[in-house]
């Protein structure tokens, strides 16, 4: 499916391993943006916008190279942009058992492919920037998408694929006859 | 040491770096596309077909693969008509500080507890050079990104636990789930000591991936059938290889490390002319 912002309700529709396209702006948000976010208010209209986890590397008014960021660090910093009307988080390694619930109902998390920095920016117009105060990194900046490739991998009805394929494997490693071990346990 | 020999070496510090952030070795994409050729999960095969097209865009584009450029790990074969001294750590360095502004690479390396970024990809102890006699005087460039760099591990084994390395190295891989961007490449230290195998980990990094012994490649059976996939989304090829290395431990004990590498396994040698 191909997706344009501002997203709606076509986003409940969509299910865990679905394959679409983002077009239209998006909002880069690292750990800093959020907290300033949560601080200073949200500088973009928040209401079908998407987010996306990722500090790019910016030269010359243009995206050199803009791959996602791990997700899992902004899972306690995520609920005021779903509250306020944000429908998707975009990023790379999931996110956690609470966003999912924030998700219900309301958006999904879009996974893009971690370290396709190139393939991202072949994809992408700068259109602007906020908070440009916090650096390169982790300032907000509006970036208008042209049909980047994204995998729906938490869904609007709680399915979260990442969760699931962990699960498996844990089920896996546990059947494969080595001794178990709290070495790694978490 | 001679001036013009010292230029020679930043050039070639600085070619290999940014060498090896734009273009992947030809053994590493080799195994990229076999995995996108094996792949039946059509999920799993859009992140490998994304990961070859942006391969392809980093190489057309002559801009860095991916934005975390890494933390140069720099290994150097010197032959004995080059003098081992200070001047040549100085002009790895000034080497690296010239790849950052000319690649652009972004400016990852920062004061270990003040967080302060030196702005050039130097500092204490950074880059880290590791230096062994060889004929020819090269230098090989290793960017390490944060990411996979983070999920690596390090355990001491008893001495009576040899059976237990699969294990260490599966459950390294199911602890990083998603977090390393698999498909990873594994480097396995085995034996010498705490600091040492960590060592051995990294220079196994360095080793071709287009051919795995039987002990790698059961390592590699045995992570791939975690089902984890191209990042942590399901699918074959978790690991695209696992390559060890060996040392000689104490009697007592069995230090095990794996370092774990994202897909980007990146590494370029150059070689630096010798009057």
């Amino acid at each position: 499916m191909d997706l344009s912002t501002p997203l709606g309700d076509e986003v409940l529709a969509l299910k865990a391993g679905d394959r679409v396209t983002l077009s239209g702006i998006v909002y880069t948000a690292r750990d800093e943006a959020h907290l300033e976010m949560m601080r200073h208010g949200i500088p973009f209209d928040p209401v079908g916008a998407a987010v996306y986890h990722c500090g790019p590397v910016i030269g010359d008014d243009r995206v050199i190279a803009a791959g996602p960021t791990t997700s899992a660090r902004m899972n306690k910093l995520s609920g005021f942009l779903l509250d306020a009307g944000v429908r998707a988080l975009i990023g790379k390694g999931g996110m956690d058992a609470a966003v999912t619930e924030q998700l219900r109902g309301r958006g999904v998390y879009l996974a893009f492919t971690g370290g396709c920095a190139a393939l991202a920016a072949a994809r992408m117009r700068l259109e602007g920037v906020f908070f440009p105060e916090l650096g390169m990194a982790e300032a907000v900046w509006a970036i208008r998408l042209d049909r980047l490739p994204l995998v729906v991998g938490i869904d609007s009805a709680g399915r979260n694929l990442f969760a699931e394929v962990q699960a498996r494997a844990e089920a896996a490693a546990g059947r494969s006859g080595d001794r178990s071990s709290n070495t790694f346990s978490k | 040491m001679d001036p013009r020999l010292y230029q020679r070496i930043v050039d070639a510090t600085a070619r290999a770096y940014a060498e090896a952030v734009v273009h992947l070795p030809p053994d590493v994409v080799g195994a990229l596309e076999r995995a996108r050729d094996d792949e039946t999960d059509p999920v799993a095969r859009a992140e490998l077909e994304n990961i070859l097209a942006n391969i392809a865009l980093a190489r057309s584009t002559n801009l860095p693969l991916c934005q975390d450029t890494g933390v140069p790990v720099v290994y150097v074969a010197l032959p004995p008509s080059v003098p081992f001294e200070q001047a040549l750590w100085d002009a790895i360095a000034d080497g690296v500080r010239r790849a950052t502004v000319a690649v652009p690479l972004r400016p990852n390396a920062v004061d270990s507890c003040t967080r302060q970024n030196s702005g050039n990809n130097t500092g204490a102890g950074m880059p880290a050079v590791h230096v062994s006699p060889g004929d020819t005087f090269t230098v090989t460039v290793l960017p390490k990104g944060a990411g996979a760099e983070n999920t690596s591990r390090i355990e001491m084994l008893l001495p009576s636990e040899v059976d237990r390395v699969p294990e260490v190295v599966v459950r390294t891989v199911l602890a990083a789930g998603a977090r390393p961007c698999p498909p990873v490449v594994l480097g396995v230290g085995i034996g010498g000591t705490f600091d040492g195998s960590a060592a051995l980990a990294k220079e196994a990094l360095l080793e071709p991936i287009d051919a795995m012994d039987a002990y790698e490649t059961a390592l590699c059976a045995a992570v791939n059938r975690l089902g984890l996939g191209p990042m942590g989304l399901g699918g074959k090829t978790t690991a695209l290889a696992v390559k060890v290395k060996r040392a000689a431990c104490h009697t007592a004990s069995l230090p095990v490390a794996v370092n774990v590498q994202c897909w980007a396994n990146r590494r370029a040698t150059v070689v630096v002319e010798v009057d």
